[in-house]
């Protein structure tokens, strides 16, 4: 169990936890009567999922006319939504799949509350490409079902087919692999849980009993499932940049957008994730899990995507030039310095520039610097989306049909209430589930508890480490 | 899980190391235990208990076989025999555009079929409500629990000395 640690490492979980005090502090949360602004938070959201509702209902009623995409530009804020919001969702997966298979223990602080933004990015991304088609009730013809038409299959050489796959697949393996990983924690909330609750929780926890053949298992299938997630995020990502890069479009039909595209969901993924955390941990009061060590690890990464993103663009732009093409390098021209220059500014300022402040360690254990930064990373995003989708099209080959686009209050309205859906559903994953994986932050405990690991590490005994944390309080 | 009620004798533990040290005596003294319950998976306990390694990712293995075949035949069937259409100038059986559905297909098997397996083979599942024996095994103790089914007192009275010489913090018997 305790596996030798380093000592220069920083501890995972601080103020000398038991393992009854790790259960007490996640589960509480659960358990109390919600907190102001927890009820606050609520309303706002359920207020933002109402705007989505209304806005969806006028676009099927009015018909997609209300949005001002053109001939011309055919797809403007709905796709840009769609791939900002899948990108998103790349963190959760990354947390829980990559960082398990590479033995990364801070994950277990932050995993279950990433996957769970996963699975409701995911649902918010599907939205729009259904919604974009105009006709929702006939959004089943994408699926190859038997059909009185022949029957006629769906075109299986299509990257917007291979979309429908990943992305559906993409939502049931994250929804098995952390509802298996909740099932444990469910246990422990019934097991503590009375009454209705009681009920509701036996429900949830399928009968978990904690036997050791069971867990034998559980590790084995979230073991694997992690290996069959981590090939799938990628592969998601990279469909999302087939959609473009398959096309014939200058600025689009490009072989590099499948890493880039890639880097950059694992960018904004991990911002949303540091906007969660910082706000989860304080209102839940969970900063004994989700430590500065944890803030320092997610920034590094944001870090690195950043600067991968950063080089990706300037290897654009280079390419372009050195193609000696002068469509792909009017494209690039016409990205950088036409109409829609705002946009591209937006985006090298808020997505390659600003990280560039975490190569400084104090800004990276800064919690205000750190919330800052992961909403600009979430607008650069953002940007980026628009730029490649809204730049591209608005300059197409032919000069007689080039256009502008602005947005109109539905489209805002649409984008505006999926953050609506998102908090809603995120705020009642808070007060339902254990936000943090109870059982996999005590596996670790006695390799990176601060009793047993870092500069304040004591012996192995109980009281001794109680009394450390009583000094260490005093001191502070 | 068998049906009707079983008579069981178990004990708490406060930690995870001092649970280790008891069932690895529990074997060494032939004792046959029911199972051990614990709040988290504890490693070097599988093979104490003589636990083989899971199968499970046997399982995924075919099922992720089994979606490969089926997707990419499926492709390969609408595309050449039963609507044959040309996309783009490309052949019918243009195969290197059936690989990115073919591998989600492939996941998607796998995991779900995985995930089935392993609840059906815990018994477990929505619905399911199995009796626990203490309910602080959630939280924060360690159990190994006997079957003491037609078991006389000389047996029981066994096992109670060993709940205490390997440092149990608390012995109980439950009917489940």
């Amino acid at each position: 169990m305790s596996a030798h640690v380093s000592s220069i490492r920083d501890p995972l979980i601080v103020g000398g936890k038991t393992y009854k005090q790790i259960t007490e502090d996640i589960c509480t949360p659960t358990e109390r009567t919600p907190s102001a602004a927890w009820v606050l938070a609520f309303i706002v959201s359920v207020m933002g999922l109402g705007l989505y509702v209304f806005c969806l209902g006028w676009t099927v009623w009015v018909g997609i006319g209300s949005w001002d995409l053109n001939r011309t530009i055919g797809w403007g804020w709905d796709i840009t939504n769609f791939v900002w919001w899948v990108g998103i969702g790349h963190a959760g997966t990354l947390i829980s799949a990559i960082l398990l298979l590479f033995r990364q223990k801070w994950r277990t602080g932050v995993n279950r509350a990433a996957e769970a933004m996963t699975i409701f990015a995911v649902v918010c991304a599907g939205q729009f490409p259904l919604i974009h088609m105009g006709r929702l009730w006939l959004g089943f013809f994408i699926f190859p079902y038997p059909n009185t038409r022949g029957p006629l299959w769906v075109n299986f050489n299509s990257p917007l087919l291979w979309d429908v796959f990943a992305i559906s697949t993409y939502f049931t393996v994250s929804l098995l692999f952390w509802y298996t990983g909740l099932v444990p924690d469910f246990a422990t909330v019934r097991d503590r849980a009375k009454g209705l609750r009681k009920r509701l929780y036996n429900f949830l926890a399928f009968g978990w009993t904690g036997a050791a053949k069971h867990w034998q298992r559980w590790e084995s299938l979230s073991l694997i499932l992690a290996g069959l997630a981590t090939p799938l995020v990628l592969s998601v990502h990279t469909i999302v940049s087939f959609d473009f890069a398959t096309s014939v479009i200058p600025g689009w039909h490009t072989t590099i957008f499948p890493p880039y595209f890639v880097a950059g969901a694992i960018f904004s993924g991990f911002a949303m994730v540091q906007t969660l955390m910082i706000l989860t941990r304080k209102i839940l009061n969970l900063k004994e899990y989700i430590t500065l060590a944890h803030i320092e690890s997610m920034n590094k990464v944001i870090l690195v995507t950043g600067t991968i993103v950063g080089v990706a663009y300037l290897t654009e732009l280079f390419i372009a030039w050195y193609s000696g093409y002068i469509y792909e390098q009017y494209a690039f021209y016409n990205r950088v310095l036409g109409p829609y220059w705002w946009s591209y500014v937006g985006m090298m300022t808020c997505n390659v520039i600003s990280p560039q402040i975490f190569w400084v360690k104090k800004y990276r254990r800064s919690i205000m610097v750190t919330f800052v930064m992961s909403i600009f990373v979430n607008i650069g995003m953002w940007f980026e989306r628009f730029v490649i989708i809204a730049t591209t099209l608005a300059r197409d080959y032919l000069p007689s049909s080039w256009s502008y686009y602005t947005p109109t209050w539905v489209e805002i309205g649409l984008f505006i209430g999926t953050m609506g859906l998102f908090f809603t559903l995120y705020l009642i994953f808070c007060r339902v589930a254990p936000v943090i994986a109870i059982a996999e932050v005590k596996s670790i405990l006695k390799s990176s508890g601060d009793q047993y690991s870092g500069a304040h590490a004591h012996h192995h005994d109980h009281e001794e480490v109680e009394q450390a944390a009583k000094e260490e309080k005093k001191e502070q | 899980m068998e049906t009707g009620k079983t008579d069981v004798l178990y004990g708490l533990y406060d930690d995870e190391e001092i649970l280790l040290k008891a069932v690895k005596k529990a074997g060494e003294e032939h004792l046959d235990i029911m199972d051990v319950y614990t709040p988290f998976p504890v490693h070097g306990l599988d093979p104490l208990l003589g636990l083989s390694e899971s199968r499970l990712h046997i399982s995924g293995f075919v099922y992720g076989a089994i979606g490969l075949l089926t997707a990419f035949s499926f492709m390969t069937w609408v595309f050449t025999r039963d609507w044959p259409i040309i996309f783009g100038g490309k052949p019918y059986f243009s195969a290197p555009a059936f690989i990115p559905i073919t591998f989600e297909v492939t996941v998607l098997f796998a995991a779900v079929g995985m995930v089935v397996t392993f609840y059906i083979i815990c018994g477990l599942g929505p619905g399911v409500i199995n009796q626990v024996l203490d309910e602080r095994i959630t939280d924060d103790k360690f159990c190994i629990a006997f079957d003491t089914n037609g078991a006389d007192d000389n047996k029981v009275d066994e096992l109670k000395g060993f709940f205490t010489s390997t440092g149990a913090s608390e012995v109980n018997t439950k009917t489940i």
